[in-house]
């Protein structure tokens, strides 16, 4: 009998045959843990012959503890999974400020080239001089897209570029020896992550109300400045679907009261190709590739959010970057003067680089444009089609991406927002964004972006008002019980967030800590 | 002994120079199941309108204004383990914590039964 490292026999152990019932299609997936033993290992290791340790003293001395499966087992239990899964590649993605766009296959056919995708990030810049040049020019076209002065691509994701354009505001305003100003300006209709960047940086953050029309009143922002205020962070498109129509008397307004005006891109798919925010007076905005750029939205990773910068903040953008020199292309590593260090080691996630890009060359700026109007027509589709039982908050401008909806269509059917989205998996689409924004009461935003058909717009919408139907003829019942056609039924989701299981336990231990 | 209300829904129970806060019934509601709570500690020092508590409900999280200046003498340790008593009994098990009155003048400015039940009518 060979022996692993860990001193456990090669062999299948008591594996469970996992879906259970016959359940091929549909299965019941246990746990890892649940389908082997932790006694045996699934993996034939030649015998360790050099006992001499070379750890020093380090090497592990307790059970690995973990399940012993063959390479097949592990592998069919991820698949299992993953066919639980939902996708933007099983079906429509409504969910509203997320852009969940097609991920073109040519990005990927791309993120797979061995210049990028078998490179590191140490080995020497002359032999990365492709991968440099694809960053150079990513980042060329950010600047361009935005009408802005600097970009720092490395960001990982879009709160982390939105803390970044923060501290370059921080670092400027410092610079100028004003580093009293300890207030920021958070619309009501701004994402979450605003107010909770702001908070971890220092800033007290202050509400600016939204007017009855769901957008920003430029009085209200020259109200609340004073001396005190840093900056404001205003998301454009907002999260209510609306362009806000006094965004540049806005920044001129922070400007004059000597603040940033922070952008949250987050919705820029909105506007891309059509309206260049530094055009508008921001001076820094973050820009998801995952959403905008068609990058995998992924399993919370990897994402990248770089951080356009107006000229009054570029000195302050951080490493590294690719500069041009005579020679070829150099990366600058180190910071001079005032700017910002490294916000991440190494230079950021390059797959989603070179996937970003991918999209920008093959659309072309007619044909990124055309997807931004697409994705706004579509939005205005699904709004128009709905709004006839679907009550729409603010029905007196045209949306930009996304639709809103609230949930007074609903009142006295004893159906909530979310009984409605729980209803909505039983039909084939993953839910709308449920309770957000915050404005309004219930809030269903829905946005479908560029990559639906009309055919599938329909699709969702004889969904959409087939179960509004449903529930203003009374059938209650169908929505409280919902998902029945769902892998799981509803979860508990107080006895989940009061009692959260986190770590799994052996069954005997969890049966010795109840005696 | 007379209860008082604010805006944001806390009620305050005063009794001589203490008083006892929590929320209302209508923010129970509104907020739905309460998972969490976070306290405050014995002994701080709050103004009228300073964060005191945070409630966190499946929902949302929600701070939770001192309606009234003054020390901070007991907290409700008994939501560490059981913050549904927020949703099942708001205004007597669940209540979040008591506070000495410095600024007692200060009650007069907070809502009245009728008040309060006028606005959440």
């Amino acid at each position: 009998m060979s022996m692993n490292t860990q001193g456990r026999p090669t062999g299948t152990g008591n594996v469970t045959s996992s879906p259970a019932n016959g359940a091929a299609l549909l299965p019941n997936e246990p746990l890892l843990f649940e389908i082997g033993d932790t006694e045996h290992s699934g993996v034939d290791l030649p015998d360790v012959s050099i006992k001499r340790d070379r750890l020093g003293g380090f090497s592990r001395t307790l059970p690995l503890d973990l399940a012993g499966l063959t390479e097949p087992e592990a592998m069919r239990h991820y698949v299992r999974l993953s066919r639980l899964n939902y996708s933007i590649d099983s079906g429509m993605y409504p969910l509203g400020s997320c852009t969940m766009k097609h991920n073109p296959r040519l990005n990927e056919k791309m993120a797979r080239l061995p210049g990028f995708a078998d490179i590191h990030p140490l080995q020497p810049v002359s032999t990365v001089q492709g991968a440099l040049a694809l960053m150079d020019q990513l980042a060329h076209w950010l600047m361009t897209l935005t009408n802005t002065a600097a970009v720092a691509l490395s960001p990982k994701a879009g709160a982390h570029g939105e803390l970044l354009g923060m501290m370059a505001i921080k670092a400027a305003q410092t610079a100028r020896g004003e580093g009293h100003r300890k207030v920021v300006l958070v619309p009501e209709s701004a994402h979450g992550t605003n107010p909770a960047t702001a908070a971890f940086l220092g800033y007290s953050v202050k509400a600016i109300p939204a007017r009855a029309d769901g957008t920003v009143d430029v009085t209200a922002v020259r109200e609340a400045l004073s001396p005190d205020v840093a900056a404001i962070m205003l998301t454009n498109p907002n999260t209510c679907g609306l362009f806000e129509p006094q965004v540049i008397e806005i920044a001129e307004a922070v400007h004059d009261a000597g603040a940033f005006f922070y952008c949250d891109g987050a919705n820029f798919n909105a506007i891309m190709g059509v309206v260049r925010p530094g055009d508008l007076g921001i001076d820094a905005m973050h820009i998801n590739l995952h959403k905008t750029f068609s990058t995998p939205h992924g399993g919370g990773g990897p994402g990248a959010g770089p951080v356009v910068l107006s000229a009054a903040l570029a000195p302050f953008a951080p490493v590294p970057f690719v500069q041009r020199t005579e020679s070829g292309l150099e990366l600058v590593e180190h910071s001079e003067g005032e700017a910002l260090g490294r916000i991440t080691a190494f230079q950021g996630q390059m797959g989603m680089y070179v996937r970003a890009l991918t999209y920008m060359l093959s659309h072309g700026s007619d044909g990124l444009a055309q997807a931004a109007k697409d994705a706004v027509l579509n939005a205005n589709y699904v709004k128009a089609r709905l709004q006839t039982v679907f009550s729409v908050p603010f029905p007196d401008q045209p949306c930009m991406h996304e639709a809103l909806f609230d949930d007074s269509f609903l009142n006295q059917t004893g159906v909530s927002t979310l009984d409605f989205a729980k209803a909505l998996i039983d039909k084939g689409f993953h839910p709308m964004t449920m309770y957000f924004p915050l404005v309004v009461h219930g809030a269903m935003l829905v946005e479908p972006t560029e990559s639906e058909s009309k055919q599938t717009l329909d699709q969702f919408c004889d969904v959409m008002l087939e179960l509004a139907s449903d529930a203003i003829a009374g059938n209650m019942q169908n929505f409280l019980s919902a998902p029945v056609n769902a892998p799981r039924r509803r979860m508990d989701e107080t006895r989940a967030a009061r009692s959260p299981i986190l770590k799994w336990e052996r069954e005997e231990v969890v049966s010795e800590a109840a005696q | 002994m007379t209860t008082k209300y604010t805006t944001d829904h806390e009620y305050i129970r005063v009794e001589g120079a203490t008083g006892t806060v929590g929320i209302t019934l209508y923010a129970q509601e509104q907020l739905g199941d309460i998972v969490f709570v976070e306290l405050p500690s014995v002994g701080k020092v709050m103004k009228k309108g300073d964060e005191a508590a945070v409630v966190e409900s499946v929902k949302a999280a929600s701070e939770i204004y001192s309606p009234v200046s003054g020390t901070v003498t007991e907290i409700n340790t008994a939501l560490n383990g059981e913050p549904g008593l927020v949703n099942q009994d708001p205004h007597d098990g669940g209540w979040i914590f008591k506070i000495q009155l410095s600024t007692p003048t200060e009650l007069d400015g907070l809502l009245g039964e009728a008040d309060y039940a006028e606005l959440t009518k």
